[in-house]
């Protein structure tokens, strides 16, 4: 496993544009999530500072955090499309094969990248968060603190699975671009569906089968945070009230579809005469 | 002799296209093979099938006995198929690392190969930098790192310039007299009638020929005689069993022999009978004679 790892990871980093991307899809949530935490004067007009919304009190602080940072994900979902694009157009591919590296371990060599960037993020995300709450939350009991720590477990989750989505696209269509393509495609194929079931069968109904969908069930992990927070803000609101916390189904129907995607893509190179 | 590669009964269909059709044939250890054969016979994709890279559509292949995985065979198998495909960003030693944890050796030969393909001294340059010819050579020395039991090279001086062609040759040569199976694709005959000991001819995915290079060769050669009396020495040849075919070409006869015969011989028994030759040349079949002889009968 390790080689496999050091493999895809000689490959990824002496390359200077997929280094600069990984790069930036670590540092970009990171400072973005230093900038807000800190207190922003605007001219001695008046002063901005998000801590005091509550946003970073133990446990939203998790969700929010989270929720961000898995904005950026698409930085790295070009460098998983690329690591592929490159080996069929460089058709190194083809000369892993013949250098004697299995079919088999090509795909996991993938999969165990994206497997441990994933861990990174979500370990950066971690520490990040746990800092940043530490330093303005109102509630410090340690109870508290580690309460929906559960939201890392679906970051880290979604992560997995939507670069398993991009690794799946990227075998099929060859070219790093087109599987980028691909991908917005699939999500308006997905809402098409949507609208389609929502017009015959009625809109909650509907809502139950796209939660199977594979850009949704992964939406569905960490939903937006920002009906939560005005909830904190306005308790009587409670129409306001939905289930935002993260549901084992969730992470089991998206663990699925990691599961189904690295077969399919092992599936596509098994068949395929290179 | 250890057999390194057995293959039986090998097809494979793209479509309507049969582009191997039952090919069977072993590769023995220390031997130079040579698989022959137009532009679209085959080699290619039986290449690609032992390879790992194309599959099969019925039929076996087995390496080194048939005791280890294709993958695990390639590891202890050298092979260059068509174009060398490498990282274009990484150097050449930076590749050569690549290759080496893939294939699970340590990196302690990176040099000694490098230096084998005359690329030691560009070794930290970028393989997009480099020509084709060294591009070839640094697929060679790759090919190499595992110090392989077979070194399989399929047309390894396509699109280069002469030089680069000799250079590869020379590189081929010593390989071969270090005692390393080598299995060459190649539709160049002179190529392959320089290194190989062995051929397999293929035409359309069917083989028409395999075994030696010097049986496939067996003819006793041919003569061409030029004399002022051409009747009376066109009399004396078909009247003689040890010729056979006679062809005439521009005044010059061309003979070919049933049994051995020396021009020395020949010459004298002419000049007792009266015959004065102008010109005798007593020459040898090539392989692209034979070969051309071979694709066209079938």
């Amino acid at each position: 496993m390790l080689r496999l790892l050091n493999l895809e990871l000689q490959k990824l980093l002496l390359n200077r544009a997929s280094k600069v991307l990984i790069f930036i899809s670590f540092i970009l949530p990171f400072t973005v999530l230093i900038l807000s935490s800190i207190k922003i004067n605007f001219f001695g007009l008046f002063t901005l500072e998000l801590g005091e919304l509550g946003i970073f009190n133990f446990p939203i602080i998790w969700h929010i955090t989270t929720f961000f940072a898995s904005q950026f994900k698409f930085f790295f979902a070009i460098v998983v499309v690329s690591m592929i694009g490159n080996e069929y157009s460089n058709k190194t591919i083809k000369q892993n094969l013949i250098d004697g590296l299995s079919k088999k371990e090509f795909i996991l060599s993938k999969f165990y990248t994206i497997v441990f960037f994933s861990l990174i993020a979500t370990l950066l995300i971690g520490i990040a968060t746990l800092c940043i709450g530490l330093y303005y939350s109102s509630y410090t009991e340690l109870s508290i603190i580690f309460r929906e720590t559960n939201f890392l477990l679906a970051y880290f989750v979604k992560l997995v699975g939507f670069f398993s989505l991009c690794l799946c696209l990227a075998m099929l269509v060859k070219r790093s671009a087109f599987a980028l393509g691909a991908l917005f495609v699939l999500y308006i194929v997905e809402w098409i569906i949507f609208g389609v079931m929502a017009w015959q069968t009625g809109t909650e109904t509907a809502e139950k089968i796209q939660g199977f969908f594979p850009l949704k069930s992964m939406y569905n992990l960490i939903k937006q945070p920002f009906q939560r927070v005005m909830i904190t803000k306005f308790p009587d609101k409670t129409e306001m009230m939905y289930d935002y916390a993260v549901h084992s189904s969730d992470i089991i129907i998206v663990l699925v579809w990691t599961a189904i995607f690295v077969f399919l893509s092992h599936k596509l190179l098994m068949k395929r005469d290179l | 002799m250890a057999g390194i590669l057995t293959i039986h009964n090998l097809t494979k269909k793209f479509g309507a296209l049969t582009a191997v059709n039952n090919l069977s044939f072993t590769i023995k250890k220390g031997n130079v093979y040579g698989i022959l054969g137009p532009n679209g016979s085959g080699k290619s994709t039986t290449l690609g099938i032992v390879l790992n890279v194309v599959n099969k559509t019925s039929g076996d292949f087995s390496w080194f006995g048939g005791d280890i995985s294709t993958h695990d065979a390639l590891k202890k198998v050298g092979a260059i198929i068509e174009r060398p495909n490498f990282y274009p960003y990484m150097t050449a030693e930076q590749n050569l690392k690549l290759v080496c944890k893939i294939k699970g050796i340590d990196f302690s030969k990176i040099e000694e190969k490098l230096d084998v393909v005359g690329l030691l001294d560009r070794k930290n340059s970028k393989f997009q930098t480099f020509s084709l010819g060294m591009k070839q050579r640094l697929a060679i020395a790759s090919a190499l790192l595992n110090d392989p039991e077979i070194l399989i090279l399929d047309e390894p001086t396509n699109g280069l310039d002469p030089q680069g062609i000799h250079q590869i040759r020379e590189i081929i040569k010593q390989i071969a007299q270090n005692g390393t199976t080598i299995l060459l694709a190649s539709h160049l005959l002179d190529e392959v009638e320089k290194v190989c000991t062995h051929v397999v001819v293929l035409r359309k995915g069917v083989k028409l020929y395999s075994g030696r290079v010097d049986e496939m060769i067996a003819s006793h050669g041919f003569f061409e005689l030029k004399a002022e009396n051409v009747t009376a020495l066109k009399t004396f040849l078909e009247t003689n069993d040890t010729f056979g075919t006679i062809t005439e070409d521009h005044g010059v006869l061309k003979v070919l022999l049933n049994e051995p015969l020396e021009a020395l011989e020949l010459n004298k028994i002419l000049f007792e009978k009266g015959i004065v030759l102008s010109h005798l040349v007593k020459r040898k079949q090539s392989l692209e004679e034979q070969f051309l002889q071979l694709t066209d009968n079938q």
